[in-house]
């Protein structure tokens, strides 16, 4: 261990699998997850703010579940499933928050906007149609200093009845 | 805002991590969450040489009935607490106060272990340790050992965890349906450590108070009991001379320090507001 120690810059391999793709990089340990994503995989998308968990510009998914990819170190994910806004946007999970966001004009300058689009993801996953009140709760860790907050409000909340109105019709057209 | 280099250890089972501690000395720090460890690494306020990764231990994990107790792993998270139906059953007062720690993602990572064995003073589990009278369970070299949450907090950001010691997992007592609790705080905004907050667990029969623990936080260097106005409710029925008997009370129960942003008067005076909102709704449920 005290040879760990004495060699504290080390580079450490680290493997997971970020938007779906096995990625392999070498980062110091005190590299955060966030650095690694931008700085090594050029997935510029996740934002570094406030990198104090403060500001929710940074959040990403880790195994499924939103985090902030500032307040862990690459080294702590390795083994894990990343996806990053790149990955969501790629795949379409989040085609229906983006549009409406940008119909809305709730993204406004667009910095935090990655993480709201996260945060509104796992949101929506865990509860079909929340109220106002608990999108706002559940955005009170991410930061927009455009004050966008009603039209995000908005958006999410549009998003969140068109699927449940989409799901209740495909339900009844499965029925028929 | 960047970490002092380190070095890096994930540690596979707890004697691993207490193993490798003793050898790294005074220069290794645990990691189990972060959310709190890693903005301090950040800020420099903490740089440790080692940082041992617990994260991986599975013996740190699950929620579990034991006797008379509710054993739940130090690595539980936050969001865990929300929807683990064994603490919903068995530990209501930790759910109620989950949706109060922080915002979503930190609670998807951040561990119950963690915020005890950190002890910040403005944060609400460790004050709920005393509302439940819990035990925290310690491992160190010479095995592993339990305290009461009366006797854990010594002060400000210091514990009953010695060098080198890992919080392990929190025993609370078993909820009994003639118990009642109650949880609430008051912030500038939701999710930002409260300027008072406070837990309480009473038990009841036919409408009187027989015992009830009540723990605020945000108050002083320590998570810190009401035992004046725990006392004036004892053995008796909850009504508004009661509660004002009981808020008053607190005048000798806590000692906000001085602080530029609160003066000690009103954290005081928001502690009396808060205690009464609570006791009426845990008068009503009584």
């Amino acid at each position: 261990m005290s040879s760990d120690i004495d060699e504290a810059e080390e580079a450490v391999r680290v493997r997971f699998i970020v938007n779906g793709s096995k990625v392999t990089c070498a980062v110091a340990p005190r590299d955060t997850l966030v650095d690694c994503l931008r700085n090594s995989l050029e997935l510029t998308g996740t934002h570094a703010g406030c990198e104090m968990g403060a500001c929710g510009a940074c959040l990403v998914q880790l195994d499924g579940r939103a985090v902030h990819a500032c307040l862990m170190f690459a080294v702590q994910a390795d083994g894990a499933r990343v996806d990053t806004i790149e990955g969501l946007s790629e795949s379409g999970a989040i085609a229906d928050l983006q549009a409406e966001f940008h119909r809305r004009n709730a993204l406004q300058c667009g910095f935090c906007t990655p993480g709201m689009l996260i945060n509104a993801h796992e949101l929506l996953a865990r509860v079909a149609e929340p109220s106002r009140e608990a999108i706002r709760d559940a955005l009170s860790g991410n930061f927009c200093r455009c004050t966008g907050y009603e039209a995000i409000i908005d958006a999410i909340a549009a998003v969140a009845e068109a699927r449940v109105d989409r799901a209740a019709q495909e339900r009844e057209a499965a029925s028929r | 805002m960047k970490a002092r280099a380190f070095s890096y250890f994930r540690a596979g089972t707890i004697e691993e991590a207490l193993d490798t501690h003793a050898r790294a000395g005074d220069d290794a720090r645990f990691i189990a969450g972060g959310q709190s460890l890693v903005p301090a690494l950040a800020l420099r306020l903490q740089a440790p040489r080692l940082l041992i990764d617990i994260n991986h231990i599975d013996d740190l994990r699950g929620v579990r009935c034991e006797g008379e107790w509710l054993r739940i792993g130090a690595l539980t998270r936050h969001c865990e607490m929300l929807t683990e139906p064994l603490i919903t059953e068995f530990a209501p007062l930790l759910r109620a106060a989950a949706p109060f720690v922080a915002h979503p993602a930190i609670r998807n990572r951040g561990t119950l272990g963690g915020s005890v064995a950190l002890a910040d003073p403005a944060s609400e589990f460790p004050a709920m340790m005393l509302a439940l009278d819990a035990e925290i369970e310690i491992a160190g070299a010479s095995g592993r050992r339990r305290v009461r949450a009366d006797d854990f907090f010594v002060d400000l950001f210091e514990t009953a965890v010695g060098p080198g010691e890992l919080v392990t997992a929190i025993f609370v007592p078993l909820f009994r349906s003639n118990q009642r609790v109650c949880f609430d705080e008051l912030a500038r905004r939701r999710g930002d450590y409260a300027l008072v907050g406070c837990g309480m667990l009473a038990t009841c029969k036919d409408g009187v108070i027989e015992a009830i623990r009540m723990a605020f936080f945000s108050v002083g260097n320590v998570p810190t009991r009401a035992r004046t106005a725990e006392a004036v409710l004892s053995g008796v029925r909850i009504d508004a001379e009661r509660i004002a008997t009981a808020q008053a009370a607190l005048d000798g129960d806590l000692a906000p320090p001085e602080s530029d942003e609160v003066p000690p008067a009103m954290r005081l005076h928001l502690a009396r507001v808060l205690l009464g909102r609570m006791l009426g709704r845990l008068g009503e449920a009584a």
